[in-house]
């Protein structure tokens, strides 16, 4: 128990920030240019954790609460999910939703002091992500509901188990696959990647994310980048351990093919990113209401 | 017995003093204040009391009344109902001493009270009585006394109009009731209540779609919430707590009752109440989200709530349907948890708003900014009651949808049966908590955060103590149950072998619902938060604050142009159009020099404005229609009229 705490948390804290350093040399390269060196990500960090602090007249204390809220969260969360082949640490009957509403409570508080500053262009940025997610939330039960029904428990250990490669073979392959593709669409709305939200945009009218996070600079801007990168890593671990649902039982081994898979699924989004056009704002429901169709379906055929 | 009794009647009674004193001194309050206090605590002891010994208590003393006996019962399902009760109404007592003080209202101030306790005395009969005809009264009582309480201000035309609305939907419900009660009485012989799970099912149809809709309209389940908003909004804050928190929940008090007495339960009953449910719950919180006002937004809360409350109930049922105790432990429990959380939380909430609008002076949401600042404690409270009302960690709201969450996930155990649909619950009640979020989000950051936006607004001040110690009460009960579930598990477990008698015998909530590891995550996460936060408040505290917000290059940013409620909101009530159908006045501004223009948006009711308003409407005018032509004053067909009934008379009864 202690070991795997351990092992995890060294994994999460350790390589969140590379994943961002691959999808960045990714865009680079398909840009033709050579791009950032993979570890920028860390050097910005410490310099941002080594700045002091600025605030503006308007805020109060919930300015604050944001990025403590959103970086804590994903770490707590990282604690219920497997790392591949390695177990969860804490692991408990209907864990599943605890890691939801995890997620929900950083929202709140993200969210709360973005609307802290009293800009209209971060009010705007909140706007949008409480909608968004709020639609992406019934993708992310569906597809839950489909793992529960396939596992024997209701704790994210059992529903990510190794019992996936079984299913994939058996007759819930066609499920696995489209909620897999439906989860990818939402680690993308969730992590503000390209084509729902680009974190590289110079224009604050059309941003979503980076938008909300104007105001904060030094520690806090730093808070809230580390944790964005966490949130990143927890849920593409729930992606790789879908998609990749192999174990060797030895954990060096484990941990050596779930870091692979992350690696895979970041230079994916970094692919994306480079050759997808960012979407319209109204096209955004849209695509996330197709989504939840999907899973829909893929609820339809376990259940069937 | 003794204490129960008596401190019922401190409680009802306690409004009745100040009458003989002077209306605008503040003797007769503080009295009533102390009675209900004395009262809830009396009542409090006798709960405490039972549970230590049977966990019940009986008592039936003779009436004179036909049909009708003094049956009082106190169980753990009552008692589940009865700890919000005595918690809102004692803090709301305490709330109402500064908020409403008689030198302030000496026109209505002795009335609030005197029907805040007659209210509150008769919830407490109700959940106590075991006789259709006490049950009745009790109902009666506690609809006509809510009638007073959302009419203390009858000065204005709009609280008269709620008033009215309230009054024809709560006697429509009772009218339901009154045809139910009648029709239990000949299957038991008397109109006591019979034992739980005794009656058969057969032929009860009828009854339970009485009872749905007689108790569904209390408790504004959706398409019968037509008096809901009306009558929150129009109520002074603490009389909207109690009317929130604790009446409509008697709602679903009878029906939880009423369908404790069956022996089974047909399907469709879980299937139209988890449907009910669904609908109430989306619907609820969409038309919440679209409202400008802050206390008919937290009113359709409550529909929503009560939403979330009968998908427990639904699960529950659905679980006595299909022979499955999981189901019906964790439905029941997350819907009794959920009435006890929703009481208190949404006390909480309408309390901190009181405070903002006693600051304030005004009901509208863009009228309010940065209120943090002023009000530090009241915007404490408020965000504490946002948090637990998302139903996000570590408050109690997590507790109860998480355990109606895995209610719903236990049916996909069974395949192939038609009880997998229900599964549908959870998507729904994670919709659900999507737009509960958005929606308290933007109430606390546009009240709370940000910039004052009216002149009132900025000279806001904060609430006394004698308002912030009972939020502050609330609030620790709502933090409680989200750190200490485990604390209620005894009394869930005992109400859910009240309800489903033997079959849930093997099936013990801890088994199905680690609630231990619910509480060590809470404590936890609660840790981390403020472990971090104290780090991060120490290392900024030299940081300058003499800038302001960043305007991306604009200079001279005005408190008029942050975000609103309705621009906040504007994404998602647009999703919702097809639902919510917000009218809009004024036109956008056009051109390169546009003139003044005026614009604003409104969201009427989905049912009463929509819907009954204009199909009354019709009928009346279909009926003066009639009229005209029949009563046009010739007396020819006056004439016609007489001479065709007699000869209908004749040809119907000669033999």
């Amino acid at each position: 128990m202690l070991g795997s705490l351990v092992l995890h948390l060294v994994l999460l804290l350790v390589f969140a920030p590379l994943w961002l350093g691959i999808i960045i040399k990714a865009k680079a390269l398909f840009g033709g240019r050579v791009g950032a060196p993979l570890l920028q990500p860390y050097y910005d960090l410490a310099r941002l954790w080594r700045k002091g602090f600025v605030f503006s007249r308007t805020t109060t204390w919930v300015f604050l609460a944001g990025p403590v809220v959103g970086l804590l969260v994903p770490l707590l969360a990282s604690l219920l999910i497997p790392f591949g082949g390695i177990d969860a640490p804490v692991s408990f009957e209907g864990d599943l939703i605890l890691f939801v509403y995890l997620f929900a409570l950083a929202r709140f508080f993200t969210v709360a002091s973005a609307l802290d500053t009293g800009s209209s262009f971060e009010g705007m940025g909140a706007a949008r992500e409480v909608t968004f997610s709020c639609l992406a939330e019934p993708t992310v039960l569906f597809a839950l509901l489909v793992l529960a029904r396939l596992a024997d428990g209701l704790s994210l250990n059992q529903l990510f188990g190794d019992h996936l490669g079984q299913a994939w073979q058996g007759g819930a392959g066609a499920s696995l696959g489209l909620i897999l593709v439906c989860l990818f669409v939402v680690l993308l709305v969730e992590n503000s990647r390209i084509p729902f939200d680009d974190p590289t945009t110079h224009l604050e009218l059309t941003m979503v994310h980076e938008v909300m996070a104007l105001d904060h600079s030094g520690p806090l801007l730093g808070m809230i980048l580390y944790g964005a990168a966490l949130k990143m890593m927890v849920m593409s671990a729930l992606l790789v351990r879908l998609a990749v649902p192999w174990q060797t039982g030895w954990w060096l081994t484990d941990a050596g093919l779930f870091l692979a898979g992350l690696v895979g699924v970041s230079l994916l989004v970094g692919i994306i990113e480079s050759t997808m056009a960012r979407l319209r704002m109204p096209r955004i429901p849209q695509v996330l209401i197709g989504t939840s169709l999907l899973s829909i379906f893929a609820l339809v055929l376990v259940l069937r | 017995m003794t204490l129960l009794g008596g401190g019922l009647l401190l409680i009802m009674l306690a409004g009745v003093p100040g009458l003989f004193c002077r209306s605008d001194e503040h003797g007769g309050e503080r009295f009533a204040a102390l009675l209900t206090l004395v009262g809830a605590v009396c009542i409090g002891a006798a709960i405490v009391s039972a549970t230590r010994g049977s966990g019940e208590l009986s008592h039936t003393f003779a009436w004179s009344v036909p049909g009708a006996s003094l049956a009082f019962y106190l169980d753990p399902l009552a008692i589940c109902f009865l700890l919000p009760l005595l918690i809102i109404v004692a803090t709301g007592a305490i709330y109402g001493l500064r908020y409403w003080p008689h030198r302030e209202h000496p026109a209505n101030g002795r009335k609030l009270r005197l029907f805040y306790g007659l209210i509150s005395g008769a919830m407490i009969l109700l959940l106590l009585a075991r006789n259709g005809v006490l049950f009745l009264m009790a109902w009666e009582v506690m609809a006509i006394s809510g009638y007073f309480l959302i009419t203390t201000e009858d000065h204005q035309a709009e609280v008269r109009r709620a008033g009215f609305i309230y009054l024809i939907a709560t006697h429509t419900g009772t009218l339901a009731l009154f045809a139910l009660f009648v029709l239990l009485g000949p299957s038991t012989g008397s109109l006591d209540f019979p034992a739980a799970g005794t009656l058969a099912a057969t032929g009860s149809s009828l009854i339970f779609l009485l009872g749905l809709f007689g108790f569904g309209m209390k408790a504004g389940l959706m398409p019968l919430h037509i008096w809901l908003p009306g009558a929150h909004a129009a109520a002074p804050s603490h009389a909207s707590a109690l009317l929130s928190g604790v009446m409509i929940k008697t709602g679903i008090y009878g029906l939880v009752r009423l369908t404790s007495l069956f022996a089974e339960i047909p399907a469709w009953w879980g299937w139209t109440v988890l449907l009910l449910g669904a609908v109430s719950g989306i619907m609820g919180v969409a038309l919440a989200l679209a409202q400008h006002d802050i206390k008919r937004l937290l009113a359709y809360h409550s529909v929503e709530n009560i939403g979330i409350i009968a998908l427990g109930l639904g699960i529950a049922l659905l679980g006595r349907s299909y022979d499955q105790p999981a189901l019906i432990v964790l439905g029941l429990s997350g819907c009794l948890l959920h009435v006890v959380n929703h009481g208190l939380f949404k006390a909480l909430l309408f309390l901190s708003a009181g405070s903002v609008i006693h600051a304030v002076g005004s009901r509208q949401i863009d009228h309010y900014g940065g209120l943090l600042k002023l009000q530090p404690w009241t915007g404490a409270m408020f965000l504490g009651g946002a948090v637990a009302i998302c139903g996000l960690p570590p408050l109690n709201g997590f507790v109860s949808e998480w355990l109606i969450y895995l209610g719903s996930f236990q049916a996909l155990k069974q395949p192939g049966s038609a009880l997998a649909a229900a599964v549908l619950a959870a998507p729904v009640l994670a919709l659900i908590g999507g737009l509960a979020l958005a929606c308290f989000v933007k109430v606390f950051g546009i009240a709370f955060l940000g910039e004052p936006r009216t002149t009132a607004a900025a000279q806001a001040h904060e609430a006394p103590v004698a308002m912030l110690a009972p939020m502050v009460t609330l609030l620790v009960a709502c933090t409680w149950i989200g750190l200490l579930p485990t604390t209620l598990h005894t009394l869930l477990q005992k109400a859910v072998g009240t309800w489903a008698g033997t079959v849930v015998a093997g099936v013990a909530t801890g088994s199905v619902a680690p609630l231990r590891w619910i509480s060590l995550s809470a404590w936890l996460l609660l840790l981390l938060v403020v472990v971090l936060f104290a780090v991060v408040r120490w290392r900024s505290r030299t940081a300058p604050r003499e800038l302001g917000t960043w305007g991306c290059g604009y200079r001279f940013p005005a408190v008029r142009m942050q975000y609103t409620a309705s621009s906040f909101a504007d994404f998602l009530i647009r999703l919702f159009a097809f639902g919510l159908n917000s009218e809009e006045h004024g036109r956008q501004v056009a051109g390169l020099f546009p003139l003044r223009q005026t614009f604003s948006s409104h969201t009427p009711d989905a049912v009463l404005d929509r819907i009954l308003v204009p199909a009354f409407r019709a009928g009346s005018w279909l009926c003066r229609r009639l009229r005209a032509w029949f009563h046009n004053g010739s007396i020819a067909r006056y004439l016609l009229y007489v001479i065709v009934t007699v000869i209908v008379l004749l040809t119907l009864f000669t033999p």
